[in-house]
């Protein structure tokens, strides 16, 4: 097994752990972490294919790059929506958040 | 080749009339509906002048491409056989329409409905690409639907069902066959594949994809066919619809809708499977004689008119179908026979559509002076109080059991000359159809007319009203006029089915 | 003046004119529809006698006047009028006797608010009757054929609010009609054969001789030729329409019509028009005369059921009480006798006593109706009784009329046609028995004439009607007395050796034989009237029937047969017990697998499918009509039920995602997308 598919294994493991994550956790913060995980499993192929792959440019490095700045903002975001939640409705359960007016 | 776009009017303008129901709300609903509703027998007369009866091939049509990577035409045309369907649908049309609404608290949505039902069954008639022809073909049970659900009677709800289901569950076996068909051609225009089956190519190129796709395509096909048509055993639907329907409904839906089926039978297996037919046609030939025989028989059993008038619909539509398979199995020799069957095929059908739209008229006229009953029993001596109703059914009835000097006959007399010439024995137990037509007719007329007054005629029992009178006198006057003069008709078809009987195989 | 061919079609279309007129005019006028349809017959009438006076210029010629009806495929179908001594005759007979019965009813339908619609139909029929005589076509004469039935059907049931009249309406048209299904048969057989449906054309027509020689040497398997075979299936028409055994029972029911369409309809015209379509025929039926290898000729299936039907409608006429069905089953024995002798080759003697007949069975039956209205409608000859001497030209006219059924010698119109008929049975080389059937009915002709008058006229009056009876009005005396005129004259026409009518009708010579040739048998047939006379004479005469309830002498005698022939043999209880059972059965078995079998399966489909289509309509409805909300009731309720599906619960939309995610994969890794 070579190095690529060794990390490609990683990469579907880390996701699918991140998506059960977020089909099935509660609480909203853990769901934000499964889509971390998830982006991160992402990132990792973008990584993989840049080290192994026959490329010769460095385009994997920078959508990696792009991609975790995009990340930190929406984790930002993501954290801000969750306290609004948790001071409107006090709890952090996405079921609660049905409801788009408030 | 001509400059205004005829047929797509046809079909558009009970659409448009349907779309300007919607979106005007204050609309002078039945005005208007009926406007829109007349303007397919004014547009049909309109190509009935400019239509050249000495021309074999279609006329007014009109052809652009629609979506060209899947090869789809919009494409419309007519030949004869079309403009006599086309006409009917004219002529029955308003006559629906105005059973529908008779009596209607908020006539809107049922006008909007059958007005887009319209526009679907003269889609039908005049497309000659399978795709639009199928859109239609499977559009029209929408309205259908909701008509029978929304106006029926008690049980509409489970007919409608059983009908929408049902039918299709036959459309899906002609979208089988025609997916088969585009597999194997990489066209569904009708007049490319009649052009491929009469060079002989069409059979080679449907086994090319399979070899059980030829079987496999003429099944469907058939299938998706009968049931619409319908052919016996699959007319189950048919009793139960057309008694829950509303009668306006079950009226448009004998008149027009049953001969969907059979100008399909024309248009696709007759023009495209012509071996496959000629193989099967024996044991058709028997299916559509027990269509016409026990269907016949079953009418004597019922005891409900609606019901009653749904298996006559059967027995004179399975004479079409005993016709066309008989002229299907015709060889070389017997052109006579096969141009008399294949017209007496048309002609029934335009007539049946004419006879049976007024037994359905009646029928809702009686059944709305018994307080919504169809049952014979609730009636009798009708006749006494109600003479006009009485002489104007009784027009139709003679008409729907084939009395000479009234439409009926015409079809009548050439379906058995036709037949005669090609199975006698069919020719021979189909007479004893005719005859339960004319007991099961004339037990009828007795129950309900003859007799002292009795049941719902005993009572206040109004003879028809004006706008009865005037749905049912144009119909009574063409049933009459057409009985004496069929020549009237029959120029538009002769070239179609001369055509078709010169292409019969050598013995 | 003569009638050319080319305007021939007038002749019809006069009394058309008139029904249209009277059927379309204000339900209670009265005097416009009948003076239209005296109007229309007076001048049919006058069209007729033209145009026989056209057709006796020449007898042997025929006029025809052919017109293209419709085209069918590359197929003119033509129609066409015809003119010869036949058709002239029959026209001139059928309009007389039309005016003369329209007459009549004037006077017996004075009360009946509906009058004016009776004159309609009454037009109508004389109308299709007159296209039917006049037509050179087999194809138009089924279409007067079934118009005559039409006309028959509505006056049968004229007066339809009493049951039994709409069910003796029914059943006539009905079993008319499975008659007719053999001629439509035959009709189409010919077409198809002859590919013509003309009679006569040039040559190319399905009666001229070359389409002759044609039809009767295709042989069919088994040896029978085409030409028998057609002209059986149109005698099966020819039976229903005259009333042959087995087909005969619709007629003495139909007597539930107003008594002047009994004359003319069911005695006079339209039941002969089956003896007019053989003798039209005539030479297809016999085209299979000259083939010995055939194993049967048409002919001699017609002859055998004439005889049956003579004798048969003559035994059954013997023990019926109502008057007017003793004159029923009389007209059915008649009309046998002629088919007896189209059977034995003779037309022309066949036309000449449809003719006569035509006349004294129009009188019987119109001075039945004069007996039946002074009566207040008492038909039953039990309760009558002693109208001689009430109603003196009734009775006088009556008994000239029955003088001619019976045959008595020399006088009577009735005498030299019956004579002809068995003249031409004895001569027949086949079999002798029709021709002692025939000599057999005359006995019982003789006796039930003689039972009717002894019962009807004399003894004492049995009932309140009879009592009280009043003679007719001159309207109805009039006809009477012009149709006795005929009743006894015509016979003069067609004397054995002064056979005027008989050369004319066959268009040519027509062996001329003293009196003497046929002597021994007129002596024979007039000892046989006598002996049915004097047997009447000895049952109903000798003592007179006393009281309304007293048993029929007859009864007495012979209880057993007199049981049987008052049950019409129980004919039409056998026909309810097989042929009705038999369809009602078949009717019974088609509805059941109808809806249990047929039904049954679709049904089984059918839930599968539906199963099917539940999803289906899950998508369907809530899905895709979402938009239609407002339009219904039942869909605003699937959007309910749309709405709860909007939890507003971002995961689970995620696991909807995920879930159709997954199915996308696996779909694309089956289908082998790399």
């Amino acid at each position: 097994m070579s190095p690529l598919h060794l990390c490609l294994l990683l990469s579907t493991v880390l996701f699918c752990i991140g998506l059960a994550a977020v089909l099935v956790r509660t609480s909203a913060i853990l769901v934000l972490l499964g889509v971390e995980l998830m982006l991160n499993a992402a990132n990792l192929n973008f990584i993989a294919f840049w080290r192994y792959g026959p490329g010769g440019d460095d385009t994997g490095v920078i959508f990696v790059l792009f991609s975790i700045a995009v990340a930190a903002a929406e984790a930002a975001v993501g954290l801000a929506l969750v306290i609004a939640l948790h001071r409107h409705r006090r709890t952090i359960a996405l079921k609660a958040a049905n409801q788009l007016r408030g | 080749m001509n400059e205004l776009p005829l047929l797509s009017l046809l079909v558009a303008l009970p659409w448009f009339g349907a779309l300007l129901l919607w979106l005007w709300p204050k609309a002078p609903v039945r005005g208007l509906a009926f406007i829109f509703c007349a303007s397919t027998l004014v547009l049909g007369v309109i190509a009935a002048a400019g239509f050249d009866p000495t021309r074999t091939g279609y006329q007014w049509t009109e052809r652009h491409a629609w979506i060209p990577s899947l090869r789809i035409d919009y494409h419309l045309g007519l030949d004869g056989m079309s403009l006599l369907l086309v006409l009917l649908t004219g002529v029955v049309s308003p006559v629906a329409l105005a059973t529908v609404l008779r009596r209607l608290e908020s006539p809107r949505l049922a006008a909007l409905l059958f007005l887009l039902l319209q526009g679907a069954a003269l889609g039908v008639f005049v497309a000659l690409d399978f795709f639009p022809w199928f859109i239609c073909w499977e559009f029209s049970l929408v309205p259908a639907f909701f008509l029978i659900k929304g106006w029926g009677g008690a049980g509409a709800g489970r007919a409608a069902y059983t009908f929408v289901v049902t039918t299709l569950a036959g459309s899906a076996g002609l979208l089988l066959a025609f997916a088969a068909l585009y597999a194997a051609t990489g066209t569904m225009n009708f007049v490319d594949l009649a052009q491929l089956q009469a060079e002989g190519r069409l059979p080679g190129l449907l086994t090319a994809v399979g070899a059980g796709v030829p079987t496999l395509a003429f099944v469907g096909a058939l299938v998706g066919l009968a049931v619409k048509a319908p052919l016996f055993p699959l007319h189950t639907w048919m009793p139960a619809t057309y008694a829950e329907a509303p009668p306006g409904v079950a009226l448009f839906l004998t008149a027009v809708m049953s001969k969907m089926g059979v100008y399909g039978f024309f248009r696709i297996l007759w023009v495209l499977f012509p071996a496959d037919l000629r193989v099967h046609a024996d044991l058709l030939l028997l299916l559509a004689l027990g269509g016409a025989v026990l269907g016949a028989m079953a009418a004597l059993r019922q005891t409900d008119v609606r019901r009653m008038l749904a298996y006559s619909s059967l027995n004179h539509v399975s004479y079409c179908l005993v016709a066309l398979f008989a002229a299907a199995a015709g060889v070389k020799g017997h052109e006579v026979a096969v141009e008399a069957a294949l017209s007496g095929a048309l002609v029934q059908a335009f007539n049946h559509g004419l006879s049976a739209s007024a037994l359905f008229v009646c029928a809702a006229a009686l059944e709305s002076r018994a307080g919504g009953s169809r049952e014979f029993a609730r009636f009798g001596g009708v006749r006494a109080v109600a003479p006009v109703l009485a002489g104007m059914s009784g027009v139709a009835l003679f008409s729907s059991l084939g009395l000479p000097g009234l439409n009926g006959f015409v079809g009548e007399f050439l379906i058995f000359r036709g037949v005669f010439g090609l199975a006698p024995w069919a020719a021979v137990v189909g007479t004893v159809g005719l005859l339960a037509t004319a007991l099961f007719l004339l037990t009828f007329w007795q129950r309900v007319f003859h007799g002292p007054p009795a049941g719902a005629a005993a009572g206040p029992f109004p003879d028809l009203d004006r706008g009865e009178i005037a749905v049912l006198l144009p119909l009574c006057v063409l049933m009459i006029v057409l009985g004496v003069a069929p020549g009237l008709i029959t120029p538009w078809i002769n070239p179609l089915v001369t055509g078709w009987a010169a292409t019969l195989p050598m013995p | 003046m003569t009638l050319s061919a080319s305007l021939l079609w007038l002749i019809p279309a006069t009394p058309l004119a008139a029904s249209v007129f009277g059927l379309f005019a204000p339900r209670t006028a009265r005097t416009l529809p009948i003076a239209g349809a005296l109007l229309g017959l007076v001048a049919a009438l006058g069209l007729s006698v033209a145009a026989l006076a056209g057709a006796l210029v020449d007898p042997a010629v025929r006029a025809t006047s052919d017109f293209a009806w419709f085209t069918f495929g590359a197929q003119t179908l033509r129609l066409g009028w015809l003119l010869d001594p036949l058709a002239g005759f029959m026209c001139v007979l059928v309009t007389l006797i039309g005016l003369l019965v329209a007459l009549f009813s004037t006077a017996y339908l004075r009360h009946d608010p509906r009058i004016g619609r009776f004159f309609g139909f009454l037009s109508l029929f004389v109308a299709a009757m007159l296209g039917l005589l006049v037509t050179n076509s087999l194809l138009l004469l089924f279409i007067c054929w079934e118009l005559v039935g039409l006309a028959s059907y509505l006056l049968i049931g004229f007066w339809y609010e009493r049951p039994a009249a709409a069910a003796a309406a029914k059943k006539a048209f009905i079993t008319t009609r499975i008659g007719d299904l053999g001629f439509l048969i035959g009709l189409v057989w010919l077409h198809q054969a002859t590919g013509s449906a003309l009679f006569h054309d040039g040559g190319a027509g399905a009666l001229d001789a070359p389409t002759l020689a044609r039809l009767s040497s295709t042989l069919l398997p088994g040896g029978w030729a085409v030409s028998t075979a057609i002209g059986l299936l149109l005698f099966v028409g020819a039976a229903g329409k005259s009333g042959q055994f087995p087909l005969h029972v619709w007629l003495p029911d139909a007597m539930e019509g107003p008594t002047p369409v009994s004359a003319l309809i069911h005695a006079a015209t339209m039941v002969a028009a089956g003896v007019f379509l053989m003798a039209r025929v005539f030479p297809l039926m016999a085209a299979d005369q000259g083939l010995a290898t055939v194993p049967f000729h048409a002919l001699t299936g017609v002859a055998v059921i004439g005889a049956v039907t003579a004798l048969l409608g003559a035994v059954l006429a013997v023990a019926q009480n109502d008057i007017k069905r003793v004159l029923a089953y009389s007209t059915v024995s008649q009309l046998g006798y002629m088919m007896l002798a189209i059977g034995v080759g003779s037309w022309v003697a066949a036309v000449f006593h449809l003719i006569t007949h035509a006349f004294f069975k129009a009188l019987l039956f119109l001075g039945a109706g004069s007996v039946i209205d002074a009566t207040h409608h008492e038909q039953d000859l039990r309760r009558l009784g002693g109208l001689a001497g009430r109603m003196r030209v009734t009775f006088a006219t009556f008994a000239l009329g029955t003088g001619a059924l019976m045959g008595l010698p020399f006088v009577f119109s009735g005498f030299w046609s019956k004579e002809a008929i068995l003249h031409a049975a004895e001569g027949w080389t086949v079999s002798h028995l029709p021709f002692a059937a025939g000599l057999v009915g005359v006995v019982l002709t003789a006796f039930y004439m003689t039972r009717l008058v002894l019962e009807v006229f004399f003894g004492k009056a049995r009932g309140e009607g009879a009592a009280h009876a009043e003679e007719s009005p001159g309207l109805m005396r009039g006809p009477l007395v012009v149709l006795a005129v005929a009743a006894v004259g015509l016979g003069w026409l067609g004397l054995p050796n002064w056979p005027w009518l008989q050369t004319r009708l066959q268009g040519g010579d027509w062996p001329v034989h003293g009196l003497g040739e046929g002597f021994g048998l007129m002596v024979v047939s007039t000892a046989l009237v006598l002996l049915g006379i004097g047997a009447g004479w000895w049952w109903y005469g000798r003592v007179k029937r006393t009281d309304a309830r007293a048993l029929d002498p007859l009864a007495r005698s012979w209880p057993a047969v007199h049981a049987a022939l008052a049950g019409r043999l129980w004919l039409d209880e056998l026909y309810a017990a097989t042929v009705g059972r038999a369809f009602a059965m078949l009717a019974r078995v088609a509805a059941f697998f109808d809806r249990w079998v047929w039904g049954g399966a679709v049904e089984a489909a059918g839930r599968t499918a539906e199963t099917v289509g539940q999803v289906n309509r899950a998508v369907d409805e809530d899905g895709l009509n979402a938009g239609f909300d407002n339009t219904s009731e039942h869909l605003r309720g699937s959007g309910r039920r749309y709405a709860k599906a909007q939890t507003g619960d971002a995961q689970s939309y995620l696991r909807v995602v995920a879930i159709g995610l997954a199915v996308v994969g696996v779909l694309l890794l089956w289908g082998g997308v790399r």
